[in-house]
């Protein structure tokens, strides 16, 4: 078998073509080396297509008292302050300068009158931020990659005669391994989607930007892609995850009909004015403003109505919460019996906006709702609920060059590193984290091999990564791997959810594992060309690391914060804030231990007023007022 | 609520195929990629279909639905007759993989022969300025999914393989068109390429390429006829041209 495998050499693979892969792999050729970029669909394709609202990025066009600071506490309050600070910091220094640089490479965002690049409201941002084009910012995003991505092919094909020469995409592909050698990473290993022929690439280095993990849920609004196979991909090599309890349920998912059920509804409709209210008719979030959020949050309509105009004088709506609070907030609403029927609750832009000035701001949402609910939203409510959106949880990186701990030439950016957003991410901060720590990897990666060079790989690990591929066909037990999935994703939802208690994740844990072993007895039908079942196994076996990992961490932490509510430890505990929780994988199951969080840097620290500092930090903590 | 539904599903690969009949349930609010998942997890494990999204944002799911080219999301099971048999195949303009799964890689080729978008050379970032009104005309050309739908409509090349080398096809004009009315682009000449290089003057305006396009992009109207007069224009008046190439950047950097 090994002998008659294709075989390929790269100083670096980008394994991921959304955002982050392709601004790590545009990094990584301008560094003068080879890079291949592979992905499980077709170029251009990615999740990040799906992206809505905008990227993040205090350029400052629309209101200019906001600058990198204003954006650095925004998004660690979002966060709940368990975001690495230096991450943050990173992020909102360098946002700015990805944004324009997209400019600069062809993107058209929609503009000021002044004619610069328009900033829209977002939740949990204090001034209009988010860059955007409609309500489709994610194309622009990934479309704009793309075809730099050729541009820079297109020269090579000038000066090297091959435009394939430096960057070449291996799309329909899916890694299943990668490899080390003299415990350092030395490539990959991974199957054609299309044939199901096996690929060894070797190199020394590569980058994760496998994106996340919403496919492990069963209501989400991610793609077939997220199934968290960064995350398993790392855990298998002896990297970490961190604080994988942290999940973003976004709280406007569509919820009728239900074949449509968790597809997102963007954040941009609330930031254009749209209001939530339960089936009292009654705009519930002014009943739901936590004691850390008074000051910013009007607390009666006729305020709130007057931000649209006046943002200056006035406190934003709270439909313009942090996500987390939002989605409690309706959840809390349905519980309590003042849901719709179909377990949601109504958002409402059509009584706030004319009806053009929604198809031209929504265009995206108009049509969505129009065909597949048969709903107007320029005439009616829309009907949502909570849907997985976001992990917050990922691999543990350094800051700067993102590099994995523990795996020498493993680097990883995007939604499957972890740190950056603490227990939540603000909406739009997504975008651009894939561009600063997408460009980041890359030049971390390029560093890494031009001081490492290259690093063989052996003939003996080439042989276990391709019996790993082999062994669905030769397995007898029977088990139907779309039915283990759906199992899998009944646990996540109704155990370790939105909503959870220590019972019910312990009870989480003891079935995901029974999965796990009988997962061990999955049949193939059918041979290997384009055979989704039997892509679903290795996709599947991703999904419940991922879904242990999270279990077990949230077992552990006992309180609530962003992304991680236990009805059992409801409130937010400043001891809790000083701990991550670290994933690590021993070839059998997921083991998690704490560790301490670093501490914030103390010119960072001064940033913020130190009473609001006091909410989430402990006095011991304050009194040290940040590190050196 | 539920209902019966009978499919005809083209399976096969490169070297045969055919069509299968098959009943599944379908339920309410569905589209045809629901259906198709059904199929799949119950009847046909290994029935090869490409979708991402699941919300027509992607352009995966393209293939023909009673023989148009549709995206299989976007498409409600409640749009066809009761007792209607749906009939599912691969796109045809391009060669089949595996059942609904074609090779589209044509269009890859056919984006790496359309030279690139060439920013001044005095840009800086951040400095750049635009009116809303000037980033609009290349915007409706950018909201393309790539979905590939149009490019299989197109008679030119739909049956014409031989056509295939001379001919990018409607989604790769509305590239063009895209760079050509950028408010930044530098590069000169494109609407001429576009005829002399990309096939352009091939297309006679049939539409069939703006009927099919999910996201309604305009692309006969607002791209390959106002490409054909211009190149037309230019080729007896050079000096309007050039006129039209300056007047395109005044008062924007
Ligand atoms: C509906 C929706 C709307 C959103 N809107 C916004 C928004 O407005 N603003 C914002 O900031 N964020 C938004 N987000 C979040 C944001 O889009 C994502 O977090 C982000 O796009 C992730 O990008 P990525 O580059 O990390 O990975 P992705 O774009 O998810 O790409 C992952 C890539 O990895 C590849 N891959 C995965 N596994 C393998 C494997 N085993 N082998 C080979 N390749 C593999 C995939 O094929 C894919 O190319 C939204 C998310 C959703 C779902
Ligand atoms: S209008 Fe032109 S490009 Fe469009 S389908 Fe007809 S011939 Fe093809
Ligand atoms: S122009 Fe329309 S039909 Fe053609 S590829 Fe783009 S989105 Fe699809
Ligand atoms: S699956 Fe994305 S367009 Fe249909």
């Amino acid at each position: 078998m090994t002998n008659s495998i294709e075989r390929y050499k790269y100083d670096i693979l980008v394994i991921g073509a959304g955002g982050a892969g392709l601004r790590a792999a545009v990094e990584a050729r301008e560094a003068g080396l080879k890079v291949a970029i592979i992905c499980k669909s077709l170029f251009g394709k990615a999740h990040t297509v799906m992206a809505e609202g905008g990227v993040a990025a205090s350029m400052g066009n629309v209101n200019d008292s906001d600058n990198w600071m204003v954006h650095f506490r925004d998004t660690m309050r979002g966060g709940k302050f368990l975001n690495h600070y230096r991450m943050a910091e990173l992020h909102a220094k360098e946002a700015p300068e990805r944004v324009w640089e997209l400019e600069v490479w062809g993107a058209l965002f929609d503009r000021t009158e002044e004619g610069k690049i328009s900033q829209r409201n977002f939740g949990g941002h204090e001034y209009p931020r988010l860059a955007h084009v409609g309500d489709r910012t994610g194309l622009e995003l990934i479309r704009t990659m793309q075809q730099r991505i050729v541009a820079l092919q297109q020269k090579d094909a000038r000066d090297h005669g091959d435009a394939e020469s430096f960057i070449k995409v291996f799309a329909e592909l899916t890694i299943t391994d990668i490899l080390k050698d003299n415990g350092k990473v030395s490539g990959a290993y991974g199957y054609w989607r299309e044939s199901g022929a096996e690929v060894l690439f070797e190199a020394p280095a590569v980058v994760l930007a496998t994106g996340g993990v919403g496919k492990t849920f069963k209501i989400t609004s991610n793609s077939w892609e997220g199934t968290g196979d960064g995350h398993a991909l790392a855990l298998k090599a002896g990297g970490n995850l961190v604080d994988m309890e942290f999940l973003q349920f976004h709280p406007t998912g569509m919820v009728w009909p239900p074949s449509v059920r968790g597809l997102l509804v963007t954040e941009s409709v609330r930031g254009d004015g749209g209001v939530l209210t339960n089936t009292d008719g009654i705009r519930f979030m002014f009943n739901y403003i936590p004691e850390v959020f008074k000051a910013i949050y009007a607390d009666n309509e006729a305020e709130a109505d007057r931000w649209y105009n006046d943002q200056a004088n006035n406190r934003r709506p709270p439909e313009l919460l942090p996500r987390d609070e939002v989605a409690r907030a309706i959840n809390s609403e349905v519980k309590a019996g003042r849901g719709t029927e179909h377990g949601g609750v109504y958002l409402d832009v059509s009584k706030r906006l004319p009806a053009d000035v929604i198809k031209k701001k929504l265009p995206s949402m108009w049509h969505q709702f129009y065909e597949l609910a048969g709903v107007d939203i320029t005439k009616e409510a829309m009907e949502v609920g909570p849907t997985c959106h976001y992990v917050m949880g990922g691999v543990e990186v350094d800051p700067d060059s993102a590099a994995a701990v523990n795996v020498p030439g493993l680097f990883a950016a995007g939604e499957v590193a972890g740190g950056m957003h603490g227990s939540n991410r603000l909406g739009g901060n997504s975008l651009s984290d894939l561009l600063v720590f997408g460009r980041r990897a890359g030049i971390g990666a390029a560093e890494y091999v031009k001081s490492n060079g290259a690093n063989p790989v052996n003939e003996a690990t080439i042989k276990s990564a391709a019996e790993k591929i082999e062994k669905p066909f030769t397995q007898t037990g029977g088990e139907n791997p779309y039915a283990l999935h759906q199992e899998l994703q009944e646990v996540t939802h109704n155990l370790v959810g939105i909503i959870r208690t220590r019972a019910e994740i312990e009870s989480a844990i003891v079935k995901i594992a029974d999965i796990r072993k009988r997962s061990a007895n999955v049949t193939v039908s059918g041979d290997r060309q384009f055979n989704p079942g039997f892509h679903l196994i290795f996709d599947l076996d991703n999904m419940l690391l991922v879904a242990e990992s999270t279990a077990k961490s949230a077992l552990l932490r006992e309180e609530s914060r962003g992304g991680h509510t236990r009805d059992d430890f409801p409130g937010m505990n400043a001891q809790w804030r000083q701990v991550n929780h670290i994933s690590s994988f021993d070839g059998s199951q997921v083991n998690v231990k704490s560790q301490k969080l670093p501490m914030i840097r103390k010119d960072l620290f001064d940033l913020f007023d130190i009473h609001e500092l006091e909410k989430y930090m402990t006095p011991e903590e304050i009194s040290k007022g940040g590190s050196n | 609520m539920a209902r019966k539904l009978n499919l005809r599903i083209w399976r096969g690969n490169s070297v045969d195929g055919g069509l299968q009949n098959i009943t599944v349930d379908a339920n309410e609010g569905e589209v045809v990629l629901d259906v198709i998942h059904r199929v799949q997890a119950e009847q046909m494990n290994d029935l090869a279909v490409r979708w991402n999204c699941k919300a027509g944002k992607c352009g995966s799911c393209s293939m023909e639905i009673n023989g148009k080219p549709r995206l299989a999301c976007m498409t409600q099971v409640a749009s066809f007759e009761e007792d209607e048999t749906i009939t599912l195949t691969p796109l045809r303009a391009f060669p089949v993989i595996k059942d609904l799964v074609t090779d589209v890689s044509f269009n890859y080729k056919k984006a790496m022969e359309i030279p690139a978008y060439e920013a001044p050379a005095n840009l800086k970032p951040g400095e750049a300025r635009m009116q809303q009104v000037d980033v609009e005309r290349s915007q409706e050309f950018r909201k393309c999914i790539e979905c590939f739908l149009c490019q299989d409509t197109c008679h030119v090349i739909r049956d014409h393989e031989e056509n295939k080398k001379s001919f990018a096809g409607p989604r790769f004009f509305i590239r063009i068109a895209e760079l050509d009315m950028h408010p930044l682009d530098t590069l000169r000449n494109r609407k001429q390429k576009a005829q002399e290089e990309h096939g352009l003057g091939m297309c006679n305006i049939t539409k069939c390429c703006t009927e099919v396009c999910p996201e309604h992009i305009r692309i006969t109207d607002n791209a390959i006829i106002p490409m054909k007069e211009r190149v037309v224009d230019v080729k007896y008046d050079p000096a309007r041209w050039l006129g039209s190439k300056i007047r395109k950047r005044d008062g924007i950097l």
